[in-house]
């Protein structure tokens, strides 16, 4: 379990964290997701006691990264941003050194490298040097050098940046592979990759922390209306005769042309928008209207991600115009 | 800690680095007994070392490098932080394994009086207190190689500081001939040095009352001393320079005497520089 406390960091004068409070629990994918520059990577790095929090406390499973850096350190496996490789090397000399270093005992040394090696799937690779090997495989012996030791907790930033989409799909499975025997955190700007394979999301902006949540609750938690999709031949005036009989769908608008489809959008209050479907589907069938589609919106982490730093924004922006306001009642007293 | 060193060691010699040094410090070493021990026929061989240490200005840069500013320029820094290992044992590790690189060809040097006293009188103790000497006059060399490594990114600055501040140090005693001995001299000379500092300061720390306030107030207190007591001052400069130059303390070896004080001053270097060394890795876990 990792417990961090009001951390916050400061570079000069920019505030990179700003009084990060929050708990990670044992045994989830965790994903820590925010727009590139909000502070992701500085907070992982304090974490994992590669950077010093400007205040704040982090405690892992109990141990404190400053004052018990050693037993703290050995509880946790970190990938940064770029894998830190001696390309010199081979990946087994490198795991050698990264196995030796983390104080497993010299009886176990060979079995432990070859059980990650084994893990991330390098074995044709061990013996060749790092800097003849793809990025893939380098991003998997980072990995395979975070699993040395068996750590509780596995931290992985933006791990499949910069791969050929079927290297983020051999990622993305090695990851939720180690999902079942580790807490994994796992930090993005991708949205649909932490869709695909994390159960909680924390999202950052600004230094701050905006949501933390089930990953399945965040949709349910932020919007209030459901929206059905449907594709028909059928002029926004027929389509409006026929949605008036229903009094579930509460508004309509039409979105898009398709050939001679046309896409509309209907809202609806009710909390299963399956059953509206169901109502849509009848009412159609009844004007003998034949839609060629028919689904219910589902909110996408994109959607509550650009609802969330908006709102964040214009919160900011009021908070500036109040400012303004008591500045000025200030001026003319 | 051995961890570290043993992997360093491995990458000292998996690149050419390890061996050009050792071949550097051989084949120079074989040139200097060539021409005193066998064209000249002189036993002793500590005017050999005499004769090879100014390679150190040459090797240790080679030598030293890489040894850190390497790390942070491919990112690996960031997993040596991230291990269960403490920075004093990285700078430590990372020390000893410079000394075994550096030792090695050291004990092929340590057969040549050997070999030499086979074919006629050599007085084995100064050679060995020499060698003794030279071993500590490299390490100390070989700490602030470090230590410079330590504060950039790039690996031929941290050589080109390297190769300046050794040869400075090389000919600090002849250039402490050259330089202003008057008091006024001195205080000139303080000045500017003082507010380089401050300078050096206020860009590591990114704090403008830290260096330029260093930099007011040694400058103030180097005024002051002028005006009150001009005698301090006086020979300041060249007393300096002749302090500090690690090579000139080396004379004192080959010359016959064998000067404890010398290896006491030689250690002290090592330790102050491996505590910047350890200082400068933590000041980057502060600064990012």
């Amino acid at each position: 379990m990792i417990t961090v406390e009001h951390l916050s960091k400061r570079y000069g004068d920019v505030l990179a964290v700003d009084d990060l409070s929050f708990t990670i629990e044992d045994g989830h994918i965790y994903g820590f997701l925010g727009p590139n520059g909000a502070g992701k990577s500085t907070t992982l790095n304090i974490i994992t006691g590669c950077l010093a929090a400007t205040s704040g406390d982090i405690k892992i499973d109990g141990h404190d990264i400053y004052e018990e850096e050693k037993e703290a350190k050995k509880l946790i496996g970190y990938l940064p941003e770029i894998p830190p490789l001696y390309v010199e090397q081979t990946p087994r000399e490198y795991l050698k050194f990264v196995a030796e270093a983390k104080g497993i005992a010299k009886a176990e040394l060979e079995s432990e490298i070859d059980r990650v090696i084994q893990e991330t799937h390098i074995e044709e690779m061990q013996n060749r040097l790092i800097k003849h090997l793809s990025k893939g495989y380098r991003q998997r012996v980072g990995i395979a050098q975070a699993l040395l030791g068996n750590p509780s907790v596995i931290i992985l930033d933006e791990p499949t940046v910069g791969l050929d989409p079927m290297q983020i799909i051999e990622i993305r499975d090695l990851i939720s592979e180690l999902g079942k025997k580790h807490t994994v955190i796992l930090s993005s700007h991708i949205l649909s990759e932490i869709q695909a394979i994390c159960e909680k999301v924390l999202i950052i902006y600004k230094g701050k922390l905006v949501v933390y949540d089930d990953i399945t609750n965040l949709g349910k938690s932020l919007s209030s209306e459901n929206e059905i999709e449907i594709m028909t031949e059928a002029t926004e005036e027929k389509v409006s005769e026929v949605i008036n009989h229903i009094d579930a769908i509460s508004s309509f608008q039409q979105t898009e042309n398709f050939e001679k489809y046309h896409c509309y959008k209907l809202s609806t209050a009710m909390e299963n928008p399956y059953e509206v479907c169901e109502l849509v589907f009848r009412a159609f069938v009844a004007n003998s209207i034949p839609l060629v589609k028919l689904n219910p919106v589902q909110t996408s982490l994109e959607d509550i991600f650009i609802e969330l730093t908006s709102s964040e924004q214009d919160s900011e922006l009021e908070e500036m115009d109040s400012d303004y306001e008591e500045y000025e009642e200030e001026e003319e007293e | 800690m051995v961890a570290v060193l043993k992997h360093e060691l491995s990458l000292y010699y998996h690149s050419l680095t390890g061996y050009v040094f050792g071949a550097f410090l051989l084949a120079f070493t074989g040139i200097g007994a060539l021409i005193y021990n066998i064209n000249a026929s002189v036993a002793n061989f500590e005017y050999v070392l005499s004769f090879i240490q100014i390679v150190f200005i040459i090797i240790v840069p080679i030598l030293t490098m890489r040894i850190i500013a390497d790390e942070k320029k491919q990112k690996t820094d960031q997993l040596l932080y991230s291990l269960p290992i403490s920075t004093t044992e990285i700078v430590a590790g990372k020390f000893m394994a410079l000394l075994v690189v550096f030792v090695v060809p050291m004990i092929f040097i340590c057969a040549y009086p050997l070999i030499f006293s086979m074919y006629g009188e050599v007085y084995l103790p100064t050679s060995y207190g020499t060698i003794f000497a030279f071993i500590f006059l490299g390490l100390a060399l070989i700490s602030i190689g470090m230590f410079i490594s330590s504060l950039t990114e790039s690996q031929g600055m941290a050589a080109g500081i390297c190769v300046v501040v050794m040869l400075f140090n090389y000919y600090c005693t002849t250039l402490a001939d050259a330089v202003s001995s008057s008091a006024v001299g001195s205080v000139i000379t303080i000045v500017v040095i003082m507010i380089i500092l401050g300078l050096i300061i206020r860009y590591m720390t990114k704090s403008d009352v830290m260096g330029y306030g260093f930099s007011f107030i040694t400058c103030l207190v180097a005024i002051i001393l002028f005006f009150a007591k001009p005698e301090l001052l006086e020979d300041l400069l060249p007393k300096v320079m002749n302090q500090i130059s690690l090579f000139e303390r080396f004379t004192m070896f080959y010359n016959g005497v064998f000067d404890l004080t010398a290896i006491v001053y030689y250690i002290s270097i090592i330790a102050f520089f491996l505590f910047l060394c350890v200082q400068s890795l933590e000041k980057r876990r502060y600064n990012g």
